[in-house]
């Protein structure tokens, strides 16, 4: 549904997209992650036809953004950053409003306003100046309008920003339910939300895509990823962590805490030879040389992790 | 057919912004008094003897310098510092539509502002025998007056999201549209520029075209005039939203 190619966002003589590719299809969320200015926003701006890319097409539903706006622009329901509103107008009356221009009529335009007030729970407000109410409902009321006309592709971005932690539940919940049958892609730096929502994730830094796959994918490139964590007692650490890294397919056995004769110890699998699995081989270890063994586990890889690991800080100077 | 009914919902939301507030309102009101003052108090209606609008009209040209741009103002520069110009742009409209649709809609609370100086109207009739006529083409002039200054102030509007720096740029435009033909400034300019530089100087100017709808004459010239003016102030918005949006 929506085919990203080679775009690239100049300001000046600074690039805030350089060079992105990529495809949304039906059924998937695609996450967006990145540090601040990483170019997330400048990216979802001209997929919704708000500025103009510098190079590189967009094409949604077939249709470019760029040569045949308006095709485009009426199957695309677009969340801005900070949830922008008419703040002079009810909440029902921006809803209308925005249906209106969306090309529903009459009765159509008034049960998908009703549909969209129940999709994002606004009920309470509905009769409400905008600019009366609080940040959770500003932000649903112009969740709403991006909903109002069923679009088949969402971009929001942040969609879940300023919201209490029941109701950025409540988005994430709804992100995914509507996932099944649209094309979504939002924007983020919260990680666990792309574990909750996300069939796929791109990380982008500095304007240029350095990560892209499922969420499990990516956490698989996470250092600890598919490490052994156990904890034994009664057994020196250096003869665990001698006994551990002798293993076949473990690369090394870093000693996290050794007090009191209770030590921990994290194995790290060899990437060079993927499959097998080191925690049976630890356990088996572990019977024969009678270790006795409190706690063993497979350890999953952390997004932060992988954040960190392939997003420079912006102290970091040059790249 | 489409491009209407998009029109049609912008003027729709814009004009409802406008009575939702009390600023309409308020000024209405204002607007209703200063023309009441100028043209009774300061034109002396009365005293001239005369049963026509003149001292309605004249005053309008500096009426509206300050209450034109009063109104439309906010029109782009707010939707810019709100951030729904970028909800707006993105809904399946063109740049054109909504910039005619917020246009139109300032225009109509302008034009609803001047009807409701009907009452003078049915005081000169009350009073004398006025050519009503000359007082048709006054109100005509008086609109498209109105149109040329709020063209101008949706470009001032569109050049920043500060309302007041778009306030005052537009009375100054305005204010120099006003001056190239008033005739205290073309009087200083005739005594050391040609009679064609003070003419074309004046042909600028608001005030040479909408002298000839107060006594009645309808010329296509001024109509150009007025028409042209708010077609290029209107363009040069469009462009300047677009130069915006490209960075």
């Amino acid at each position: 549904m929506i085919q990203v190619e080679n775009l690239v966002k100049a300001f000046g003589p600074k690039l805030a997209v350089n060079d992105v590719s990529f495809t949304v299809e039906r059924g998937e969320v695609l996450g967006f992650l990145g540090p601040n200015g990483a170019g997330k926003s400048t990216t979802m701006r001209m997929v919704t036809g708000f500025i103009p890319p510098t190079s590189g097409t967009i094409r949604v539903a077939g249709y470019d953004v760029l040569e045949n706006p308006l095709p485009a622009k009426r199957r695309i329901g677009y969340l801005p950053e900070n949830a922008p509103g008419y703040g002079d107008m009810t909440v029902q009356g921006f809803l209308l409003f925005a249906a209106e221009l969306r090309g529903l009529r009459g009765a159509a335009r008034r049960s998908a306003v009703d549909r969209a007030v129940e999709l994002c729970f606004l009920e309470n407000v509905r009769y409400q100046v905008i600019d009366t109410l609080s940040k959770g409902y500003k932000h649903r009321t112009c969740l709403a309008q991006s909903l109002v006309h069923d679009p088949d592709v969402l971009v929001m971005d942040e969609p879940t920003d300023g919201l209490d932690p029941n109701q950025k539940h409540e988005v994430r919940n709804l992100i995914k339910r509507m996932g099944a049958n649209k094309a979504i892609v939002f924007s983020t730096h919260i990680l666990e939300e792309v574990e909750a929502a996300c069939s796929r994730v791109i990380i982008i830094d500095r304007g240029r895509i350095v990560a892209n796959g499922t969420p499990e994918e990516l956490k698989a490139r996470a250092p600890n990823a598919g490490a052994a964590w156990l904890r034994v007692k009664g057994v020196p650490a250096a003869l665990l962590a001698g006994g551990l890294s002798g293993i076949a397919n473990a690369a090394n056995a870093e000693i996290l805490r050794d007090e009191g004769g209770i030590v921990e110890i994290r194995v790290y699998p060899d990437k060079a030879r993927p499959g097998g699995s080191l925690t049976g081989e630890v356990a088996e270890l572990a019977a024969q040389q009678k270790w006795q063994l409190e706690e063993l586990q497979t350890e999953e890889g952390r997004l932060d992790e992988v954040f960190r690991a392939i997003t420079l800080p912006d102290t970091v100077k040059g790249h | 057919m489409n491009a209407w009914f998009n029109v049609k919902a912008i003027v729709k939301r814009e004009l409802g912004g406008y009575f939702t507030s009390p600023i309409a309102y308020v000024f209405l009101i204002i607007f209703l008094l200063l023309t009441g003052f100028f043209t009774f108090t300061v034109g002396s209606f009365f005293e001239r003897g005369e049963a026509s609008l003149v001292s309605f009209f004249t005053w309008h040209p500096w009426l509206y310098l300050f209450l034109v741009p009063a109104v439309g103002m906010r029109l782009w520069s707010e939707e810019r510092r709100l951030g729904t110009i970028e909800l707006l742009l993105t809904m399946p409209v063109t740049t054109w539509e909504a910039l005619v649709g917020k246009f139109l809609a300032s225009w109509l609370f302008l034009a609803l502002a001047l009807a409701l100086t009907f009452p003078v109207v049915i005081t000169v009739n009350y009073l004398g025998n006025p050519d009503n006529g000359v007082i048709f083409t006054g109100y005509v002039g008086s609109l498209l007056l109105a149109g040329a200054y709020l063209a101008v102030t949706c470009m001032t509007s569109a050049m920043t999201r500060n309302q007041v720096i778009s306030f005052i740029l537009a009375v100054l435009i305005c204010l120099f549209l006003i001056l190239a033909g008033y005739e205290p400034v073309t009087g200083l300019l005739s005594r050391f520029a040609s009679a064609r530089v003070v003419d074309l100087v004046a042909a600028f100017s608001v005030m040479t075209h909408f002298e000839g709808f107060q006594r009645g004459v309808v010329d296509l010239r001024d109509i150009l005039f007025f028409a042209s003016l708010m077609g290029f102030a209107l363009f040069t918005t469009g462009v300047i939203l677009r130069s915006h949006r490209a960075g």
